[in-house]
C-alpha cells in the first residue's frame, strides 16, 4: 500500500447513517470495513463529509461539528469549515 | 435594528477561546507558570498554537450534554431488562473486571493530568483543550463506573475498584504508567497521554474492546465505550497537534520529544499487553486477534502516522520492531501468566475450550500449535484430574514496567529475556532491553518504583501470607481462581437453566 | 544521564534497599526451561543462610508442583549467579557464595527440559 491512507470509524447507529451515505456518495474510493457496532471507513488521501450532502438526507440543518456524537475514531490531518470537515494525508 | 455578521468558525474559536484569556498585570508569566520551562522544551509563541476541532466552549458543553442523555438512557434501559443476563457468556464479564480496575483509575488520573497541564501551560488554546480534555476524562471514569456497577449487583470482583488499584500486584503496571508521566512535567504528561497513548495506541484499546462489547451481547459498556470514544477523535487531534506545535516551536525540542515517544511508546505497549490477551482469550466470540490488531493499528496505521512528523525529524518509536516480533507470543505468555496467579487476581481464569483453541491456532499458525497448545491442554487435564495449576511463589516483576518477567526471547521462545544494572550498588532487572534503557535515563526515579511483591516482603500489605495480603486488596473468596469453580459460573447456569458444571462451586 | 526535575538536586528514597527487609535480602530463582513457571520468583531470605538450603527449602516451595521435579539430579544441576556460570558451596553462606541483595540464580537441569521436552 503505497498510498496514504485516512480513516474514521462511526458508531453503527441510525445517527450516524445518513452521514455514512453522505461519505459513499461523494467518496467513491473509500472502502467501509463492518465491525460489530461500528464500522470504520479508509480512503487514498482524503475523505471528506459535506453537510449539504448530509443535510439533503436528513431534510434538516446539520453541522458538521455534530459529527462529535457519531465519531469514534480518526486518522489523518483535519480540515473543517462551516461546509465540510476533511480528513487528509498527502 | 442591525444584525451582527455571523461569525465564521475560525472567528468564532477565536473569540470564544482565545479571547477569553487574560494579560498580566502583576505578576510575570514565569511566576504564573513555572512548571513551563524546566523540562527543556522551548516555546516562542504560543498563539501559533491551533486546535483543529475549533470547539468552542458552548458547543462542547451542548454535545456533551447530549451524549451523557443518550448514555444514561441506555444505562436505566439496562437496569430494567435485566440486561446482564444478554452478554454470550459469564467468562465474559472477567474483561470488565480488569477494564473496570485497570483502565477506569486512568481515566481519572488523566482527568488529574489534564488538569495539571491546563494550569501549567501558558498558552490559552492549550488551556482549553486541556480544559476539556480533563472533563472529558472524569466524565468517562463517572460513566464507567456507574455503567459496570450494573453488572456488580450480580458478579463478584466488581466490588473495589481503586482500592485495589491503589495495592493490587498486576495494577501496579497501569498504575505506574500513568504515575510516570503524572510525575513529570507538562509537556512530557502530554506527549506520553496525548499522543503516545492516545494518538498512536489507544484505538487498540477501544476499537476491538468495544467491538467485543457489542458482539458480545454487553450492551452497556458499548454505549459508555462510544461514547468516551466520540471525545477520543479530539483527544487524538490533540495528540498530534501538541506535538507539530512543539517540534513547529524550536529545533531544541525535537530530541527530547523523541525521547518521550519512544518511552511511552514501549510503556504504552507492554500496557497494552493485558487488552491483547482480553482479545485473545476472554472474549467468548471474538472480534479479531491482538495480531490482527497490532498489524492494523500500529504497523499499517502507526506508520503512516510517524510518516506525517518525518518531516520534523521523528522517527519511529525505538524498539518498534521489537513489538512486531513479539506479536505471535505476547497474549499466550500473559494469558499463562494470569492463569498461573489465578488465586491471586480478582478475576477468573481458565483454559479455553477447543474451538477456541482451534482459533487461535488459525489466527497464531507459526506458534500458537507448537508452543501454546500443548501447555494450555496439560494444564487443562491437570485441572481434571483436581490439579489446577497455581504458581506457589510470587513473582519477580522488571523494575520499569512492572510486569512478571516473563518475556522470551521471540527467536527462542523458551529462554525468558534477562536485563540488569546497577545503580547505586544496587541491581535492577528489567524484562527488555527498552525497560532497562528508560531506567538507564532517570534512575532518580525509577528506582523509586513500589514494586508489589518487595513491599509485601517489607510487611507494608497487610501481612505474610497470601491470604492476608488479598484481604489487604480487599479481595473476597469468590473473586479469583479457576473460572469453572466459580460462583460467576454457578450463578449464570442457575439463572440461564444451563446443565451446572461438574465442577462448579 | 539523570532525570530533569523542577527543582536542583532531585533525589528519592530507592524503595528496595535491603535494610528495608528485616534482615533478609531478596534473592530471585528461577529453573530455565520450565516455562510452567512464567517468571522467577522472588524469596525474603537471611544472607547468612547455607547456599544448601535453598535446594532443600526454596527450591521445593518454588518447583516442586512440576512433573520433572522429582528427576532432578542435583549433582548435575548447573547454576547461574547474575548471568555467570557460578559453583555454589552448599556449606557456606549465601553471602560468602556471592548471593547478594536482588541476585537472581537460575538453575539449568540438563536433560530435563520441560513436558515432554517442550521448555514448558
Amino acid at each position: 500500500m503505497s498510498e496514504k491512507m485516512v480513516f474514521l470509524a462511526l458508531q453503527d447507529n441510525e445517527d450516524a447513517r445518513p452521514i455514512r451515505e453522505a461519505i459513499e456518495a461523494d467518496n467513491p474510493l473509500a472502502v467501509i470495513t463492518q465491525f460489530p457496532g461500528v464500522y470504520k471507513i479508509d480512503a487514498p488521501g482524503r475523505l471528506v463529509i459535506n453537510r449539504e450532502s448530509v443535510e439533503e438526507r436528513i431534510g434538516r440543518a446539520w453541522n458538521p461539528q455534530d459529527i462529535h456524537l457519531s465519531l469514534v475514531t480518526l486518522s489523518g490531518n483535519i480540515d473543517e469549515t462551516e461546509d465540510y470537515f476533511a480528513l487528509e494525508r498527502t | 435594528m442591525e444584525q451582527a455578521k455571523k461569525m465564521n468558525m475560525k472567528e468564532k474559536y477565536n473569540a470564544m477561546t482565545g479571547d477569553l484569556a487574560w494579560d498580566f498585570s502583576y505578576k510575570t508569566e514565569a511566576e504564573i507558570f513555572p512548571l513551563s520551562d524546566f523540562e527543556g522544551i522551548k516555546i516562542e509563541d504560543w498563539s501559533k498554537w491551533q486546535d483543529p476541532f475549533r470547539l468552542t466552549m458552548d458547543a462542547y458543553w451542548k454535545y456533551q450534554g447530549e451524549k451523557e442523555r443518550k448514555l444514561y438512557a441506555v444505562i436505566d434501559a439496562f437496569g430494567q431488562n435485566n440486561a446482564h443476563l444478554g452478554v454470550t457468556d459469564a467468562r465474559y464479564i472477567n474483561a470488565l473486571k480488569i477494564f473496570l480496575t485497570a483502565v477506569t483509575p486512568l481515566e481519572y488520573g488523566a482527568h488529574r493530568g489534564f488538569a495539571m497541564t491546563g494550569r501549567a501551560f501558558p498558552g490559552v488554546g492549550a488551556q482549553v483543550a486541556s480544559q476539556m480534555q480533563s472533563i472529558d476524562e472524569l466524565r468517562h471514569a463517572q460513566t464507567q463506573l456507574h455503567t459496570i456497577s450494573q453488572y456488580n449487583k450480580y458478579f463478584d470482583g466488581l466490588h473495589d475498584p481503586f482500592h485495589m488499584f491503589d495495592r493490587v500486584w498486576y495494577l501496579s503496571v497501569p498504575k505506574s504508567y500513568f504515575e510516570d508521566a503524572l510525575s513529570a512535567g507538562p509537556f512530557e504528561f502530554i506527549t506520553a497521554i496525548s499522543f503516545s497513548f492516545e494518538y498512536v495506541l489507544t484505538n487498540l484499546l477501544f476499537m476491538p474492546f468495544m467491538s467485543g462489547a457489542a458482539y458480545n451481547g454487553d450492551m452497556a459498556t458499548v454505549n459508555f465505550g462510544f461514547s468516551a470514544q466520540s471525545d477520543e477523535s479530539r483527544h487524538m487531534t490533540l495528540g498530534l497537534e501538541v506535538i507539530k506545535f512543539m517540534l513547529e516551536q524550536h529545533p531544541d525540542n525535537l530530541p527530547i520529544i523523541q525521547r518521550w515517544i519512544d518511552k511511552y511508546f514501549w510503556r504504552g505497549y507492554r500496557l497494552l499487553g493485558i487488552v491483547g490477551m482480553m482479545m485473545d482469550y476472554m472474549l467468548p466470540k471474538r472480534v479479531m486477534s491482538w495480531k490482527e490488531g497490532w498489524e492494523m493499528y500500529f504497523e499499517q496505521n502507526g506508520k503512516m502516522l510517524f510518516d506525517d512528523l518525518a518531516r520534523y525529524g521523528i522517527t519511529m518509536p525505538k524498539f518498534w520492531e521489537q513489538s512486531v516480533e513479539e506479536k505471535e507470543h505476547l497474549t499466550h505468555q500473559l494469558w499463562l501468566t494470569f492463569y498461573s496467579y489465578g488465586h491471586a487476581a480478582a478475576f477468573h481464569t481458565w483454559i479455553p475450550d477447543d474451538s477456541e483453541l482451534d482459533w487461535l491456532s488459525e489466527k497464531y499458525p507459526n506458534t500458537f500449535d507448537k508452543y501454546y497448545r500443548p501447555r494450555l491442554v496439560y494444564l487443562r487435564e491437570q485441572e481434571k484430574l483436581g490439579k489446577r495449576f497455581y504458581n506457589p511463589s510470587l513473582p519477580q516483576l522488571c523494575q520499569t514496567c512492572q510486569i512478571p518477567m516473563v518475556y522470551t526471547d521471540p527467536k527462542n521462545p523458551t529462554k525468558r529475556v534477562y536485563r540488569e544494572t546497577i545503580y547505586n550498588g544496587d541491581r535492577f532487572h528489567f524484562c527488555s532491553d527498552a525497560c532497562k534503557e528508560i531506567f538507564e535515563h532517570e534512575p532518580e526515579k525509577m528506582s523509586q518504583a513500589w514494586l508489589p511483591p518487595h513491599q509485601i516482603f517489607q510487611g507494608n500489605c497487610g501481612g505474610a501470607t497470601i491470604p492476608d495480603v488479598l484481604k489487604h486488596y480487599h479481595f473476597t473468596e469468590n473473586d479469583g481462581g479457576e473460572f469453572l469453580h466459580s460462583r460467576d459460573n454457578a450463578n449464570w447456569n442457575l439463572w440461564k437453566g444451563l446443565t451446572p458444571d461438574e465442577e462448579a462451586a | 544521564m539523570a532525570v530533569k526535575a523542577a527543582y536542583e538536586n532531585y533525589s528519592g528514597p530507592n524503595r528496595d534497599a535491603v535494610e528495608n527487609f528485616h534482615g533478609n535480602q531478596l534473592v530471585y530463582l528461577g529453573w530455565d526451561e520450565h516455562m510452567m513457571f512464567p517468571c522467577a520468583g522472588v524469596f525474603p531470605l537471611p544472607p547468612q543462610m547455607p547456599f544448601g538450603a535453598i535446594i532443600k527449602e526454596v527450591v521445593p516451595s518454588a518447583f516442586s508442583l512440576h512433573p520433572d521435579f522429582a528427576s532432578i539430579d542435583w549433582g548435575k544441576v548447573e547454576w547461574l549467579l547474575d548471568g555467570k556460570s557460578f559453583n555454589p558451596t552448599l556449606d557456606k553462606s549465601l553471602e560468602d557464595n556471592g548471593v547478594n541483595h536482588k541476585s537472581l540464580i537460575r538453575m539449568i537441569t540438563p536433560g530435563l527440559n520441560g513436558i515432554n521436552n517442550s521448555g514448558f
